[in-house]
């Protein structure tokens, strides 16, 4: 007999829920589409095909905002090349931290009072799954669909960065080194410190309007946070980037040990007030 | 019938804020019994199995399942413990087969879970590949009963099963907790139907306000409201029963809508009684021993307090 650990039947079942619902992931699909390859496409595009150096010029003055480490480097063999390549590299940098949050977010708002408002708190209250067991379970369902979609989002981003951006400046550059700290080191510590958070405020709230609503206000703050370090505005790229995911890694595990003392069985029956 | 006590509750308590679920609730529920708990909504009877599954922990008072404080050990209580709650509590976005096979995983069963042969008992296993949320009423209490029963628990805990169901799934329930008795395991429904409860309970826990009322068989309970026997006699014309009332053995004598109701000092007064009446030309139509329903207790209970 094969059993499975109850975490991932948890997370399993609440995976398998969302594929059910295409009024949740389409949208979230739309979105991922629109971050990682409409809105990088057209501009990438216009910048590099169009030649209208007015566009160029008006763009380029926005990368003055960047560091003097970042400016030096960027590589390009004209004008249009040098503000492609800086757009590509570090104007959609946030793109990455967005798609993830927005997704795992909204799952995660969700994923408590969700089993409160339905009624089904009162199945998983009676089962034999520990508090822990059912938080990690609703953790991991939340954090793989916003993680997923970003990896692969950002697979489609590199290959279409690549084929724009490349033959401007001398060859497939992306990722550069600083995305590959951002999105395997930086990117999934903050997402896991934001689902914490959200996934208390799930547990605690009475309903999933109020939860989306609180999660947004949480969710706003680490999502400039991380877009600054990602752009290398905030503290700088390269090593800090390192040490700043190391603090973040930190924080996120603190964040999810402590995160399971949210869930208690009198909030998933809904008779426990709802007091942060 | 009577065996270990598998549930005991002593002087439980557990109040929400300032709303009070359960003020003072003790009670067992013997090995291979069913205890029925009645009382109006707000009595505390869903709060109770709340806290026998470890769900909900009292604020003060002990609570046993299996020989194990449910807050201590809840795992191993609840891996022994099947729950249809007063709402199927299902995931409609799931199919049927999916919500089973939920269940089978968390209490450890693996693939060979008897998810088919568990729909089939009540019926519903051909509807089990479509998604719940299409489901009637009646089919998601069955198949909430299915996957409470899935894991062959050996405490099943139903809060008001039938509520809301048509007369033949009311039967599956009735069926079920038939089954499960038979099986030597442990029933503990809660109700506000007493008709359904009639004929099913080893014992009956009457609940008002968070408190046990009065507590023991159905039949010890009814011999303490009602001590002596009690006949139901009708005649043709109803106006000549008056002369009951002044016989031998009468204790007390009501005419009614539907003849007669005569309280006895002993039912072998009963020939006498319909000889004396045939005698003076009373022509009698009706005469039964009466045996008080649930219905009748409960409204005893309430109308003249604890005995």
């Amino acid at each position: 007999m094969r059993t499975r650990s109850r975490t991932w039947v948890i997370a399993r079942t609440e995976l398998r829920q969302l594929r059910q619902s295409p009024d949740f992931w389409l949208p979230m699909l739309i979105l991922a589409g629109l971050f990682f390859v409409v809105i990088p496409t057209f501009l990438l595009f216009a910048i590099t095909h169009v030649h209208n150096d007015a566009v160029v010029a008006k763009v380029a003055t926005t990368l003055d905002v960047l560091p003097a480490r970042a400016k030096a480097a960027i590589h390009g063999f004209s004008p249009a090349g040098r503000t492609s390549y800086a757009l590509a590299v570090y104007l959609f940098a946030p793109l990455a931290v967005i798609v993830p949050m927005t997704i795992s977010t909204a799952v995660g708002a969700n994923a408590l009072v969700g089993e409160k408002e339905r009624g089904t708190g009162e199945f998983l209250a009676h089962s034999p799954a520990t508090e822990r067991e059912i938080y990690l379970g609703k953790l991991i369902a939340s954090l793989l669909p916003g993680y997923l979609t970003t990896i692969i989002g950002f697979g489609i981003y590199a290959l279409i960065v690549n084929l724009i951006v490349g033959p401007q400046v001398g060859g497939w550059f992306f990722p550069t080194s600083d995305w590959w700290v951002l999105m395997f080191w930086v990117v999934p510590p903050f997402l896991a410190i934001t689902l914490c958070v959200v996934l208390r405020l799930s547990a605690r709230v009475r309903s999933g309007a109020a939860a989306q609503q609180a999660s947004g206000l949480v969710t706003l703050p680490l999502i400039i946070v991380a877009y600054a370090q990602s752009s290398g505005v905030l503290l700088g790229a390269g090593s800090t980037a390192i040490a700043l995911g190391a603090v973040a890694w930190m924080a996120a595990v603190w964040g999810l040990w402590r995160g399971s003392g949210a869930v208690t069985r009198a909030r998933l029956l809904g008779v426990e007030g709802p007091a942060l | 019938m009577v065996g270990d006590v598998v549930v005991r509750l002593e002087h439980a308590r557990r109040t929400f804020g300032d709303v009070v679920g359960l003020a003072d609730l003790s009670l067992q529920a013997p090995k291979g019994s069913v205890t029925v708990l009645l009382g109006p909504n707000g009595s505390g009877k869903t709060t109770a199995v709340r806290t026998i599954t470890g769900a909900l922990r009292p604020d003060t008072g002990r609570v046993e399942v299996f020989g194990v404080d449910p807050d201590v050990d809840g795992e191993a209580v609840r891996r022994r413990c099947g729950v249809v709650s007063a709402k199927p509590a299902l995931y409609d976005r799931l199919s049927g087969r999916d919500n089973l096979r939920y269940a089978a995983e968390l209490w450890h069963m693996g693939d060979d879970a008897p998810i088919d042969a568990s729909a089939a008992r009540f019926g519903i296993d051909e509807a089990l590949d479509l998604r719940v949320g299409g489901y009637s009423t009646g089919m998601k209490t069955r198949l909430a009963l299915a996957r409470a029963i899935l894991h062959d628990p050996d405490l099943l805990l139903l809060d008001e099963p039938t509520s809301g169901l048509d007369p033949e799934s009311s039967h599956a329930v009735l069926r079920l907790i038939d089954e499960m008795a038979a099986d030597g395991k442990t029933v503990v429904m809660c109700t506000h139907l007493l008709l359904e409860a009639e004929g099913l309970a080893d014992q009956v826990v009457m609940l008002e306000q968070g408190r046990d009322l009065i507590a023991g068989p159905p039949d010890e309970l009814v011999a303490r409201y009602w001590p002596n026997p009690r006949v139901l006699v009708d005649a043709e014309n109803r106006v000549s029963l008056d002369a009951v009332a002044t016989m031998d053995g009468v204790l007390a004598f009501e005419r009614n809508g539907g003849g007669a109701t005569v309280d006895l000092d002993d039912a072998c007064r009963v020939p006498d009684l319909v000889t004396a009446l045939a005698a003076r030309g009373v022509r009698l139509t009706r005469v039964v021993p009466h045996e008080p329903s649930l219905e009748e207790l409960y409204f005893a209970v309430r109308e003249r307090g604890v005995r």
